[in-house]
């Protein structure tokens, strides 16, 4: 769909890394250029045209965005990415709310920023992190989930998608075990969000994280949807200018409430116009057609893929655009480094996601990620040169 | 030595199907680092034994490519009985040969397989070198402690 708005894909190259990042599409580069070529200004109380502008388009991204995940736009606070914004859950949020030996429910197939956050929360207040059972096919269920609950659980905090194994999870009905439990649910959507459609409000979620670079937009935003009610509560990890009320010699302040809480100083303008720009864009192609396309593109690869005798598949079920396989005997790197050889870009690695080797049995995998841009032809030449993949070491030695 | 590409290809398959002295220690007498490469996903450890300021013995261990692999495997035996000096000389050449500036190629051997080595596989090649040059670097720390 759309190859045609991707400058990038204008070069002859298979661009399937898109759970790394995703390529911008002209619009959205267009957007950003011309706040920097032509109304170039800083936000808060300008008092020119230009300014007055700028505090428009950035404070009309909140709207954007909450549109788009369904929350209040008082509820939308920008960060620098989705790890910035995990961080500010676990330092700002609940390092205030928790208590020694209060649970935490995790996976083992988080990513490293939905785990090293808590491991170290646990380290300095000594609560108990809890990692939910994963499936046969590495999958987390609602019912390991349950399983995982004691009286002492305080928050579950999972990706909405895993990164490596692409297994979507049901986050409605935990979120209503949350609510039903009186247990916070904190979602990384860092996958799910570009991918497919989410509602915050809906899944009665408290947390919700992302980055725009994974869905269109620039690098150097990203996303924190905290319920209002939350907001008192967490402390924000930086202070300065735009955040507060007053502050006086004799040491008294008073912090302004709101996202504006959390954004001390000048935030990243250009990127935030550029992540409105890429939400209207992906809305307009609309979040189930690009979820759909990426699952039928899933489909097709891993039928042609079973056909291919030496190709391991590790999450053929996972309903959405990610697939992990490695050629039989072959480090995934060497892999990857083959299907460059091909113009093909994959990701080789354990992707962040460390503590699933205790699970899988192997470090590393290859990854490819599907976006709205792919199609049917870049299935079929990855298919291809893995089926050639015998002289793989002429290739790449 | 000028290798033709298929010797070349074959010598570097051969040690990474093949490597020598692939294995793990647990003798105490053995320093040991691990080598994790920022740019890839090697995760190679190493261990080697120095008396009398010679190499007596080197090792490694883990998952990593082809030319990590291999790299550490002529590495490793175009070193071992080499005394700490020799081997620095060795490593160095090493370096400059992968960063394509001046080196000594006799001295280098079978380890001129990798001249000329594909800009984004640089890292890989010299994973084993930074690796034995961090060993010497912590043997000679170690001995400044006890002479203090
Ligand atoms: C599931 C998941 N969570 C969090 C992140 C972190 O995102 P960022 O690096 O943009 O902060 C990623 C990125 O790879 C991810 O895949």
């Amino acid at each position: 769909m759309n190859r045609e708005d991707f400058p990038m894909l204008q070069k002859d190259i298979v661009y399937f890394d898109n759970g790394a990042t995703t390529l911008k599409p002209r619009s959205v580069v267009d957007k950003m250029v011309h706040y920097l070529e032509d109304y170039t200004s800083n936000i808060h109380r300008g008092d020119y045209d230009a300014a007055l502008r700028t505090n428009e388009e950035y404070d009309g991204v909140r709207k954007i965005v909450g549109d788009f995940v369904n929350c209040d736009l008082e509820e939308v606070i920008f960060t620098s990415g989705c790890t910035m914004s995990l961080n500010m859950v676990v330092f700002g949020f609940m390092k205030n709310y928790l208590h020694k030996g209060d649970e935490v429910i995790l996976s083992k197939a988080e990513h490293a920023s939905n785990i090293l956050p808590w491991i170290k929360l646990s380290e300095e207040i000594g609560i108990v992190l809890k990692f939910a059972k994963l499936g046969n096919d590495y999958e987390l269920s609602l019912d390991s989930i349950k399983e995982a609950i004691t009286p002492k659980t305080k928050v579950i905090s999972i990706a909405h998608v895993s990164n490596v194994i692409g297994d979507v999870r049901d986050i409605s009905p935990i979120g209503k075990l949350c609510k039903e439990n009186n247990i916070l649910f904190n979602v990384d959507g860092a996958q799910s969000v570009p991918h497919m459609k989410v509602d915050f409000k809906e899944s009665n979620i408290d947390f919700l994280s992302f980055s725009s670079h994974k869905m269109c937009g620039p690098t150097g935003v990203g996303v924190l949807v905290m319920k209002k009610e939350h907001m008192n509560r967490c402390n924000p990890l930086c202070y300065g200018g735009g955040m507060n009320q007053f502050f006086e010699a004799d040491g008294s302040y008073e912090l302004k409430s709101g996202p504006s809480k959390f954004e001390a100083g000048t935030p990243p303008i250009a990127e935030v116009i550029g992540l409105g720009e890429a939400i209207k864009y992906l809305e307009k192609i609309g979040m189930d057609n690009i979820h759909k396309h990426e699952v039928e593109l899933k489909k097709l690869l891993v039928e042609e893929l079973e056909k291919i005798p030496n190709i391991i598949l590790y999450n053929k079920k996972a309903d959405s655009g990610i697939l992990a396989f490695n050629i039989d005997g072959v480090f995934a790197q060497d892999t990857s480094i083959y299907l460059n050889s091909y113009n093909i870009y994959v990701r080789a690695g354990n992707h962040c996601a460390k503590m699933l080797k205790d699970d899988m049995k192997i470090k590393n995998t290859v990854r490819v990620s599907m976006y709205l841009y792919n199609n049917k032809e870049d299935v079929l030449k990855l298919v291809d040169v893995l089926k050639r993949s015998e002289d793989i070491f002429k290739v790449i030695i | 030595m000028d290798i033709d590409s298929n010797l070349r290809r074959e010598i570097i398959l051969d040690n990474y199907q093949n490597p020598y002295k692939k294995e793990k220690t647990n003798d105490s007498s053995y320093v040991k680092v691990n080598s994790n490469n920022e740019s890839c996903i090697d995760n190679l450890d190493f261990f080697v034994k120095v008396e009398d300021g010679k190499l007596v013995d080197i090792c490694f261990d883990g998952e990593a490519c082809a030319i990590s692999t291999s790299a550490s495997s002529i590495l490793i035996r175009s070193l071992i009985g080499k005394s700490i000096e020799e081997v620095k000389n060795i490593l160095e050449n090493y370096k400059r040969m992968i960063n394509e500036e001046e080196y000594d190629k006799e001295l280098l051997g079978e380890l001129n397989v990798y001249f000329g080595i594909q800009p984004n596989r640089k890292n890989c090649a010299l994973l084993p070198s930074k690796a034995i040059n961090e060993i010497l670097r912590r043997v000679s720390d170690g001995e400044d402690n006890q002479n203090r």
